[in-house]
């Protein structure tokens, strides 16, 4: 495993187009579909905060679409998923509606959070997403909760905690791991590892790269995967979730991936980042997934070219219409300031 | 050495540098201090200055970095731990209230751990609940804990210094939206962090206005509306909010009569409510001409949308319609 993952963090390696025998068609342009709708709705929301239409921060997981694709294509509605301050992809791969992720970003009264919690307080319970917030590793423990609480209610929803390499470094990620182990808890941990934490790269920051060195310690069944392979992930947390749901308790997904942009909001912030290059984001886009995919399907005759230019077309204009609508919804009244602090 | 125009950024700067010049015990860790991200222009290449041994960028890991400090503390060093936003102090709590706090008092005042928390108010901008708070009143709560609140230029670098240089716990709070602030400064002269306390910074007849850091601000932009209306305010800035002294506040308003208190905190429980009590609870009431009043953040979470964020914080006009409404 170890050689496996020094492979995935060198940034020379998986840029050939991915290997999708076995995986019906459909399954594969819903991949296709959902990668390049996230991918488009971010960059839109990048070019906007350019701009100074979102006046608030929007960190942006371009490049990291495959991960959250790929394991809610194993969840249902009923699961209780969890993000962070990146969450976007997290909310639309369990199938937010595009209005409403623009309208809280925007802060107007129709978003998912009502415009109370813009990009970095995202919530869509119905389609399973129980919330996303900005304190680093503030709900990992409360997606270990959700997953108690399917054991007690006797459900075979599972929980799911998606956070990152820097939120690894919070001790209460290490309690939640041991609690959930402990509890038997059906929690799915992915930890989407892209190498920073703001500005840092993780070699200066915690002795071995490896996140799912923690699985192991608390003896919680783990994988490592290519985060920017569709497939495998998808494979992945479809091996361990069915025996989440079968009641064995815990499990681990690491994902080794990559941002495109910086931090927060649009830029590269090359010149800030420690260990952070042009040369490396330049590899990192050659391990595109949505680039990874579109090869092996065109490879394999499963899609043309203008098909795949058509399918862009139809989500840009889903995404304009969505855009404009949102820019023209109003804003929350003055009283939801005080009228949402304590349950109606 | 010659007087200097420093920015509130600069000051906090200079005093880093000048600590770490003289004292070669302190050290300082937090996140981001080796990118000029998190923490405006306040700490720009001390890195590179006093390398990375004495300058640390950590990991993800408050609770552990704020512990650390106080052990360090406890073994002879003078640390100094860098939130750059205050609600990522929460995950400190324990080092901050139950050990820092407590040392001294409970093995008989025989160790102090001389550590200083620096934590950054860093708010607006639509960044909402997670990422705006400004807890002194919390802090101000423990008795252990010194909480300074700088509004000056000044203070800012020279509370700083007394703050490391003090042998209690201190949590120092500066605010990003007082970063711009201007001032020309004399050479540091060290100061003693226990006979600093709230000082009258303007005079005035009518009115004691008393806050503290970003809202002294206010206060003090106020005070030059006010004039228009012909009410002359006298403004307090509190500096050290724990212990509090409130003498020189009780001073004030045996002049004036008046009192408003504004604080960037919640009211519940909160700095303003101290304040007045502080105030009210020594003085006998016939010096008051009008009752007590406090501005302070409506008590829900910061709100992201920007509609909202207008409401949310006090402002100019928050004060002078109170002002104007108890002088009527
Ligand atoms: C408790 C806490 N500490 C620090 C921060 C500042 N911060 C925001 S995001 C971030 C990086 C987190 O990195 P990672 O978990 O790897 O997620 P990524 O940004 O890579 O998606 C940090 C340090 C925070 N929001 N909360
Ligand atoms: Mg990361």
């Amino acid at each position: 495993m170890e050689n496996f993952f020094n492979d995935l963090i060198n940034p020379n390696n998986f840029s050939e187009q991915i290997d999708i025998q076995g995986f019906k068609e459909d399954k594969l342009f819903y991949f296709l579909r959902q990668m390049m709708l996230i991918r488009l709705v971010e960059n839109k929301l990048a070019s906007a905060r350019r701009d100074n239409i979102i006046g608030g921060p929007v960190h942006l997981g371009v490049g990291q679409e495959a991960i959250a694709v790929g394991v809610a294509s194993n969840l249902n509605k009923s699961d209780r998923v969890f993000g962070a301050h990146r969450s976007h992809a997290h909310v639309l791969s369990m199938g937010a509606d595009i209005f409403k992720l623009f309208a809280e970003v925007l802060g107007r009264d129709s978003g998912l959070s009502r415009g109370m919690g813009g990009s970095m307080h995202l919530w869509d319970q119905p389609n399973g997403f129980y919330g996303s917030v900005p304190i680093v590793s503030g709900t990992v423990p409360l997606a270990v909760g959700a997953g108690i609480a399917a054991s007690i209610q006797k459900t075979n929803d599972i929980a799911v905690s998606y956070f990152g390499d820097g939120a690894m470094e919070e001790g209460v990620v290490h309690e939640s791991l041991n609690l959930a182990k402990i509890t038997n808890a059906p929690v799915l941990f992915v930890a989407e590892n892209n190498l920073f934490s703001s500005h840092m790269h993780i070699s200066l920051r915690q002795p071995s790269s490896m996140l799912s060195r923690f699985a192991i310690a608390n003896n919680i069944p783990y994988q490592v995967v290519d985060g920017n392979n569709i497939v495998s992930i998808s494979n992945a947390a479809k091996k361990l979730i069915n025996n989440l749901r079968n009641g064995d308790g815990p499990g681990f997904i690491e994902a080794v991936t990559y941002r495109w942009y910086g931090h927060v909001d649009w830029r590269e912030d090359v010149d800030v980042g420690v260990n952070r290059s042009n040369m490396d984001i330049k590899k990192w886009k050659m391990r595109d997934p949505i680039l990874r995919l579109k090869k092996a399907l065109l490879d394999k005759n499963l899609i043309k070219e203008n098909e795949i230019e058509s399918l862009e077309n139809d989500l840009n204009s889903a995404i304009n219409h969505a855009w404009s609508k949102s820019l023209s919804a109003p804003f929350p009244p003055k009283e939801s300031l005080l009228s949402r602090v304590y349950a109606k | 050495m010659q007087n200097k125009l420093y920015n509130y950024g600069t000051a906090i700067l200079s005093a880093f540098e000048y600590l770490l010049e003289k004292y070669p015990e302190v050290f300082v860790m937090g996140q981001g201090l080796w990118s000029p991200w998190y923490v405006g222009n306040s700490m720009t290449n001390l890195d590179k200055k006093f390398g990375k041994k004495r300058i640390i960028d950590t990991p993800v890991s408050e609770s552990a970095c704020t512990g650390a400090a106080v052990g360090a503390s406890l073994a002879g060093l003078k640390p100094i731990v860098v939130h750059p936003r205050m609600d990522f102090m929460l995950y400190a709590m324990d080092a901050i209230v139950n050990q820092a706090a407590k040392w001294s008092h409970m093995i008989g005042g025989q160790a102090n751990p001389c550590v200083t928390i620096r934590g950054i108010i860093n708010r607006g901008g639509e960044q909402g609940a997670q990422h705006s708070q400004a807890l002194h009143a919390w802090f101000a709560h423990i008795p252990g804990l010194r909480v300074v609140m700088p509004y000056s230029v000044a203070d800012a670098r020279d509370l700083f210094i007394a703050s490391v240089l003090c042998k209690d716990p201190v949590i120092f709070i500066d605010d990003r939206w007082l970063y711009e602030q201007e001032d020309t400064l004399s050479p540091i002269v060290e100061l003693d962090l226990k006979k600093e306390g709230p000082k009258c910074i303007a005079t005035g007849k009518d009115l004691t206005i008393v806050a503290s850091g970003y809202s002294t601000l206010l206060a003090m932009k106020a005070k030059d509306e006010l004039e228009k209306y012909k009410i002359s305010a006298e403004i307090m800035d509190l500096r050290v909010l724990n212990p509090l002294d409130s003498s020189p506040l009780i001073e004030s308003i045996k002049k004036t009569g008046r009192l408003i208190v504004i604080d960037g905190g919640w009211k519940n429980c909160g700095m303003a409510g101290e304040v007045i009590a502080a105030i009210v609870e020594n003085l006998d009431l016939n010096h008051f001409k009008s009752s007590p009043q406090r501005i302070t953040l409506p008590d829900a979470p910061a709100p992201t949308s920007r509609e909202l964020e207008k409401i949310y914080y006090p402002d100019v006009h928050k004060i002078i319609n109170m002002s104007r409404f108890i002088l009527q």
